[in-house]
């Protein structure tokens, strides 16, 4: 019997390229207080992590791409990159 | 007999009260769907009021579009029902796929409570068929994300396919430029301020009409869409024949 694996990701969601992003525009606005230069193209987005239990790596991205392009991003608005953070076999598996 | 309009209440609406007075007020029987129920009561058209569905997390709109009420929603809609989103309805319709765009943080980044001036492109839609002609209505609206996007291939898409039911205008009518900060605050594309889906019955709109429905509000004019989504309800409720165009 398999026993499922607990993987760990991170989606994350920024405006697509052409898209205005006012929240990075009022972060690069914020700049000049710092007095740090050569900084541009700031892009604001969101970062969720998740934990999906399947048997293999692939099943587990398929579950988060599904996850990402239906719920977290927005694809009219917004792309997304999917990055896995590590893999955990359960504690009964480890035990054995 | 009075037709049956019901109000969607997420947990987050905040226009749903407003919006069930308003439609009593032109002559419906208004009555509240909560979010968690697939029974749509008989209701002849549907509407998804303004506030912060499910606080909006995410993005406005998003969670809402899951919740059970929107699967009975979607599928009153395919089979041609009526459906009006209102503000964060319009947002959860344009997640939900119901109408094209997308609605996207207000340029300014300030949330925008005011009056605006909106254009009717189009007279002869079950939600704008009271209009007596393109006169500018002026509606309030109340919104952080209200900015319509969509891309420029989708727009010219949007726009032969007579997909634009507002614009955001001077107060005499006249067109302004996406970038006129008074007339169109939010910075929507093309100073779009309204759609409607290419089937003709799911409408999205960010102006509040059931905030202008007493001339003691400021303006009246929000009463003409309303009376005119229930006068097409009514109608298909009686088994009218109904074409959209027809006039």
């Amino acid at each position: 019997m398999t026993v499922p694996i607990r993987y760990r990701f991170a989606v994350n969601v920024v405006p697509r390229a052409g898209i205005l992003d006012p929240q990075g525009r009022a972060v690069e606005g914020s700049l000049v207080h710092l007095g740090l230069a050569g900084i541009s193209e700031i892009r604001v987005g969101r970062r969720v992590e998740l934990t999906v239990e399947a048997d293999t790596e692939d099943d587990a991205r398929r579950t988060v791409d599904r996850l990402a392009g239906e719920l977290l991003a927005n694809p009219l608005i917004e792309a997304y990159a999917i990055e896995l953070l590590g893999a955990i076999a359960p504690l009964a598996e480890a035990g054995r | 007999m009075t037709v049956r309009i019901g109000v969607v209440v997420f947990p987050g609406s905040n226009c749903d009260a407003d919006t069930l007075h308003a439609l009593t007020i032109v002559g419906a029987e208004a009555v509240p769907l909560w979010h968690e129920s697939v029974d749509l009561g008989g209701a002849a058209a549907v509407v998804l009021p303004g506030g912060f569905a499910y606080g909006d997390y995410l993005r406005a709109g998003v969670i809402a579009r899951f919740s059970p009420v929107m699967r009975s929603v979607a599928a009153f809609a395919s089979g041609g029902g009526l459906v009006l989103g209102i503000c964060n309805g319009f947002q959860v319709l344009a997640e939900a796929g119901l109408v094209p765009g997308a609605l996207l943080r207000n340029r300014g980044l300030r949330f925008l409570g005011r009056d605006v001036h909106v254009v009717p492109e189009r007279l002869d839609t079950p939600f704008t068929r009271a209009l007596p002609d393109r006169r500018p209505l002026r509606l309030p609206i109340a919104h952080g994300e209200g900015a319509y996007f969509a891309d420029e291939a989708s727009l010219d898409a949007i726009e032969a396919a007579g997909g634009v039911l507002f614009r955001y205008a001077t107060a005499d009518g006249r067109a302004v430029a996406a970038d006129d900060r008074e007339a169109n605050p939010n910075g929507s594309l093309r100073a779009i301020a309204g759609v409607v889906a290419p089937n003709g019955n799911v409408a999205g709109l960010m102006p509040h009409p059931e905030r202008a429905t007493e001339a003691v509000l400021g303006s009246d004019d929000g009463r003409l869409l309303l009376r005119s989504l229930v006068e097409a309800a009514a109608e298909r409720a009686s088994g009218a024949a109904v074409a959209v165009g027809a006039r």
